[in-house]
């Protein structure tokens, strides 16, 4: 770092120039044609495939490490934080909107979909088709698509370990809270405490996930292919999960900055950054739980 | 100079567009048709209200404009008016009289949408099943199931190279091997699927379409005037893969005696239930 | 690492790097915006030549030129390259370079991102137009993507998905910093509510992006699952349904059509007093409409599926919400009108342009207002009326107005004037052909010809002829259109700060061109 650094409060910071854009725009390239030729079974398909996730863990590494040391080098004034921050909530925004989606084919299938191949309601004629169907939740559909033979499967039930699932987002909620009024009041030993217990739980819901879903798959008879009820279930709680380990990750990166003094009580977007994720997190598992796996 | 020139140019252009339009064009080839059928006349009727309704705003509005155009131009001295910047009761005018237009126009969509959808009090029912790229047709209760498909001179020329010109033959890709045939006078009422993609069922004379979606089931009805028997031809009109503009609909509209008549004769000979 | 070291000229006098490193490696907002309108140029032409394709085949009756199953694939490209290809990257690209100028900002908030978006959206458009080369050509569902049929496309099917994920990131990335640059970055002085209209327009339509793309991304997403992971969303047998498909689809579709228009609305309002030489009429009432039209969007998605058999209810209502953005679209129409209103009107191509818009849109808009009248969209849906409703909409509404801007900003950017007289022939070869090729698709609507046919049968025939001749004068003319920005570009008489008599705004107070760096320290409002 050279130059003099103009304290918080001078002139906003542009960077100028950057190779990071093309080249991270590239790696996601790379990644996408990969994950399309997987897709497609071409046998160079997961070569290409892990080329990208590298190139892109590399561009993680190589803009956030920047950004870290521009914020280090004091570049960053309080007018370059609170653009920071809006674009952080406007993107936490467009998250919940993607999940909108998914949550809107829950409700229109369970309300409408549903009742309607089961002949009941406005557009019940459809029942004609599929005589034999009774409309009800969780079901698999008219033709009980699924892995066993008999077309039967069974549920998570929501007080048994999603119950367990749900304890343990809401305490990482609250335990990255209190790490938050660490930060503001200097208190370092008690931040890294509760940051480190923070995404130990989150992994720790990571876990009973990766067993839940073993379970559903080979035990229950759940699986994406479970008709509409394996669909809506594996989709939400898979791009929550993917989620989590997002936010988990993150949370890593931050607290081994808190370990290596980043941060002061006034300035520290970057861990408020994850904590707002970290509640967008929790506050779509409570819609989980509900409407997932208990009503 | 530039102006008169560009103007003598427009009249040139606009005169060469017309020119280019085909002196056979055929003048009754520009609106919706009223139709055959009780709800495709209501239909006409509603969209010719519609249109006038939308004609007069334009040339109202396009009026208002054309005029502040002439009027208003620098090249004649026109100065401008910098304090004219806000009127709130002309704007609240303006937002007014089209809510009123509006409603004008809702109360009357809203009595043709109910007459539409009901479908009480029907005398004969037709399932309606979409394939790639044909139609299948099931008299319910009568007995009688046939498929529909592209006729065999329309699906010859329409080959690529065929070097058959469209225009020698008669209703090019409106015609089928076997048409649907239904009663006048009579209200049809037809129960729509499909058997792989979303198709749609379409005859303009009859004045509405609806879309045939596999897995579920729709219902749209018509009464054909009983003092119009005829053939009536549609298509699909949902995208639904490399054939979907051939995939015609022909109805064939007899009295309601031809009908019976016509339904015995499939029964006693051509039509196995399928 | 990529980047060995923090990019240290924060002191803001840094000059363009030299060769394809500038346009690879710029966080210049200028630079930016010089590549978003490079590309929407590039794809405008390669969609329009698809388009051309389209309607060469379709001169006449019969199969002269493409097969059926490769005319979809043209369709479903020409369509998705010109709404995410061309117009939307070229508004964008607008918003590049004028948001700042307008409000005084020295760059975009987030440079580095504003970067990333583009470079996204050009691999993204890389990945959709290799679809048509991969065995069993591109998509061909329409741009709709409608399942099941788009669910029996070949390889092209995930590629085509990724794709569109990716420029839905882009979008994203691209609306966050036109939000931020709006709310953050503004000069002292400059309050919300003395802001350009462009950058109101904008504002609202990056929050529609944000809104919507998402649930586009949602949408695809699931069919993906249903090709390859045997999710049943839209498989009856499973208990799921097409129509869910085309719910959350048009939830996202319909306030796209928006995030093309408002953009343009936004241009519009800029021009108008500029070449009417009077302030725009009623600010504060155009702010609300905007406002209004954004959030009537987002009710008013089922208009495109009358025909699917809702239930009663859902008819009604999702045809009265749309009437009723009727009301806010007319307030703006009659403002730009009131702003013309004794006003000293001269006829530079910006303004002819404006004023074609003025016109042409009024009248998209009108054939709009009578397909949301449910009972009679019955008839139109799906038909070539559709067709002339949403080219009218489009092109002589959004694609005008992005040239109409174009011009207008053109000598700001390049520091030349271009030549007048091209411009007005091009208006006027553009303007009267636009007519022919699109009027016409009214009458054959209304006939009975349905949309997404590659033959028809002959009593259509006139009317396609008609339609096809004025598609390739208008190609013609838009080449006409390239060698003149090539022109300007390249040099020609000086253009002074102000350019236009009647132009006020920040962005007329800095030198034509603006140097690579504008507004280091704000400027004060006068
Ligand atoms: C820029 C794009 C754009 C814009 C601005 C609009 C604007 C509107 N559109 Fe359009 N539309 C499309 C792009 C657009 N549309 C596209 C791409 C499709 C097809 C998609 C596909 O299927 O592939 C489509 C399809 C489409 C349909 C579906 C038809 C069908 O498939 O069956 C409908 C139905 O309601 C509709 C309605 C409207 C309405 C009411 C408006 C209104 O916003 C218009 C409002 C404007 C005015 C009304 C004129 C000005 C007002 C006045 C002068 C005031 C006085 C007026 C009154 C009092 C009435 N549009
Ligand atoms: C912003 C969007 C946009 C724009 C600008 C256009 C522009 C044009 N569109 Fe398109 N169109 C759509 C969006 C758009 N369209 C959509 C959404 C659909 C529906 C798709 C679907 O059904 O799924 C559609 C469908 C559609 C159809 C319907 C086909 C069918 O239903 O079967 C037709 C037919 O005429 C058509 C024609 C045209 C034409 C002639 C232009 C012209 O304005 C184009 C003019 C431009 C040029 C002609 C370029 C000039 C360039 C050259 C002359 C040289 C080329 C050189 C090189 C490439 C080097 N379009
Ligand atoms: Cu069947 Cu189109
Ligand atoms: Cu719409």
């Amino acid at each position: 770092m050279s130059h003099a650094e103009p304290s918080p409060g001078s002139a906003y910071y542009f960077p100028h120039g950057s190779r990071l854009p093309f080249y991270g725009s590239a790696s996601l390239f790379v990644l996408m044609a990969g994950a399309a030729a997987t897709l497609n079974g071409a046998a160079a398909g997961g070569w290409i495939l892990g080329l990208g996730g590298v190139l892109l863990a590399g561009l993680f590494f190589a803009w956030f490490g920047q950004v870290i040391r521009e914020n280090q080098a004091g570049l960053y004034n309080d007018q370059v934080d609170r653009s920071f921050r809006m674009g952080m909530m406007w993107f936490i925004f467009s998250e919940v909107m993607f999940f909108a989606a998914f949550f809107g084919a829950l409700f229109y299938t369970r309300q409408f979909a549903v009742p309607w191949l089961g002949g009941e309601g406005s557009k019940g004629l459809a029942g004609l088709l599929w005589p034999e169907f009774e409309a009800g939740w969780p079901t698999n559909g008219p033709a009980a698509l699924g892995p066993r033979a008999d077309g039967s499967f069974d549920v998570m039930k929501a007080f048994g370990l999603p119950a367990v699932n749900t304890m343990l987002l809401l305490s990482s909620g609250l335990t990255v809270t209190i790490a938050h009024h660490a930060l503001k009041s200097g208190q370092r030993a008690l931040l890294k405490l509760f940051l480190a217990l923070t995404f130990l739980l989150g992994f720790s819901f990571l876990s009973i996930q990766v067993y839940e879903y073993g379970h559903a798959w080979h035990e229950l008879g759940l699986q994406t292919g479970t008709g509409i009820y394996g669909s809506t279930f594996f989709l939400l709680t898979g791009f929550h999960g993917l989620h989590v380990l997002i936010g988990a990750i993150m949370l890593v990166v931050i607290w081994l900055r808190c370990l290596k003094g980043h941060f002061t009580p006034r300035q520290h977007f970057a861990f408020e950054a994850v904590a707002w994720y970290w509640h967008f997190v929790d506050v779509v598992w409570l819609g989980l739980f509900v409407f997932v796996y208990w009503l | 100079m530039l102006r008169r020139n560009l103007a003598r140019f427009a009249i040139a252009a606009l005169v060469a567009a017309l020119a280019a339009t085909p002196a056979a064009a055929d003048w009754s080839l520009l609106n919706l048709p009223r139709g055959v059928s009780e709800l495709s006349r209501e239909i006409y009727g509603l969209h010719m209200l519609m249109l006038s309704i939308c004609t007069t705003i334009a040339v109202v509005t396009f009026g208002a404009m054309t005029v502040a155009l002439l009027r208003f131009r620098k090249s004649q001295g026109a100065v401008a008016d910098t304090s004219l910047v806000h009127d709130s009761r002309l704007e609240l005018v303006w937002t007014v009289i089209p809510v009123l237009i509006l409603v004008g126009m809702a109360v009357p969509a809203v009595a043709r949408i109910l007459h539409i959808e009901d479908m009480s009090g029907s005398e004969l029912t037709i399932k309606v099943t979409g394939y790639q790229w044909q139609w299948h047709y099931e008299y319910l209760g009568r007995d009688v199931a046939f498929f529909s498909r592209l006729a065999r001179s329309s699906d010859f020329a329409r080959q690529p190279g065929s070097g058959i010109d469209p225009a020698t033959v008669e209703n090019y890709l409106l015609d089928v091997d076997r048409p649907l045939v239904v009663p006048t006078g009579t209200k049809v009422r037809l129960l729509l699927t499909a058997n792989d993609v979303i198709h749609a069922w379409w005859v303009p004379q009859f004045g509405m379409k609806r879309d045939a979606i596999p897995g579920f089931i729709n219902e749209m009805w018509f009464r054909i005037d009983a003092d119009r028997p005829g053939t009536y031809r549609g298509q699909c009109a949902e995208l639904c893969g490399a054939d979907h503009g051939f995939m015609p609909i022909v109805v064939v509209a007899k009295s309601p005696a031809e009908f019976v008549a016509w339904l015995e004769q499939q029964r006693a000979t051509l039509a196995r239930p399928e | 690492m990529v980047e060995a070291a923090v990019a240290m000229d924060h002191a803001g006098h840094a000059a363009p790097a030299r060769g394809l490193t500038r346009w690879l490696t710029s966080t210049n907002h200028k630079d930016i915006g010089t590549l978003y309108l490079v590309f929407a140029l590039v794809m405008f032409l390669v969609g329009g030549a698809m388009a051309l394709l389209i309607r060469a085949e379709l001169h006449a009756p019969g199969l002269q030129l493409v097969n059926p199953g490769f005319y979809n694939q043209i369709l479903t490209v020409h369509a998705l390259l010109m709404v995410f290809g061309a117009v939307m990257p070229a508004t964008v690209g607008l918003a590049n370079w004028m948001i700042p100028l307008q409000i005084g900002a020295a760059d975009m908030a987030l440079p580095r991102l504003n970067l990333f978006s583009f470079w996204l959206l050009f691999f993204a458009s890389v990945l959709l137009t290799s679809t048509l080369f991969l065995p069993g050509g591109a998509p061909a569902a329409g741009w709709t993507l409608y399942p099941p049929l788009v669910l029996q496309s070949g390889s092209a099917f995930p590629v085509a998905i990724f794709s569109i994920h990716l420029m839905g990131a882009s979008s994203i990335m691209g609306a966050i910093n036109v939000i931020v640059t709006v709310l953050n970055m503004r000069t002292p002085g400059m309050t919300l509510l003395k802001m350009p209209l462009f950058c109101w327009a904008w504002l609202i339509t990056a929050y529609l992006l944000i809104a919507v793309m998402p649930v586009f991304a949602g949408s695809v997403t699931m069919l993906l699952t249903d090709y390859f992971l045997a999710t049943s969303f839209f498989n009856p047998a499973g208990g799921g349904d097409p129509v869910l498909y085309q719910h959350v689809f048009w939830f996202f579709g319909h306030p796209e059509v928006y995030i093309m228009i408002l953009p343009a609305f936004g241009i519009v309002s800029e021009i108008i007093p500029t070449f009417a030489r009077k302030p725009i009429f009623g600010y504060d009432s155009m702010v609300y409409a905007i406002a209004s039209i954004a959030f009537l969007s987002f009710i008013v998605w089922a208009h495109h599926m009358f025909t699917v058999g809702m239930p009663v209810a859902g008819q009604l209502f999702f045809m009265m919400a749309t009437m009723l953005i009727a009301v806010p679209t007319g307030v703006k129409v009659f403002n730009w009108t009131a702003t013309l209103w004794r006003g000293s009107i001269s006829f530079e191509p910006p303004m002819l342009f404006a004023l074609a818009f003025l016109f042409l849109f009024t009248l998209g808009g009108l054939s709009g207002l009578m397909m949301a009248i449910a009972p009679v969209d019955l008839q139109y849906h799906d038909s070539y009326f559709i067709v002339a409703h949403f080219h009218y909409v489009l092109v002589p509404g959004a694609v005008f107005a992005i040239i109409a801007g174009v011009y207008y900003w053109l000598p700001k950017w390049t520091g030349h004037q271009y030549s007048v007289r091209l411009g007005q022939w091009h208006f006027w070869l553009t303007a009267i052909s636009v007519n022919v090729m699109f009027f016409p698709q009214h009458f054959l609507g209304l006939a009975g010809m349905p949309r997404r046919i590659p033959d028809y049968a002959t009593p259509f025939a006139d009317w396609n002829a008609v339609s096809t001749i004025g598609s390739f004068v208008f190609g013609f003319a838009q080449l006409l259109f390239v060698w003149l920005v090539w022109r300007c570009a390249r040099g020609g008489e000086r253009a002074t700060a102000q350019v236009w008599d009647g132009a006020h705004g920040l962005e007329w107070t800095v030198p034509s061109p603006p140097p690579y760096h504008t507004f280091a320290t704000p400027p004060e409002l006068r």
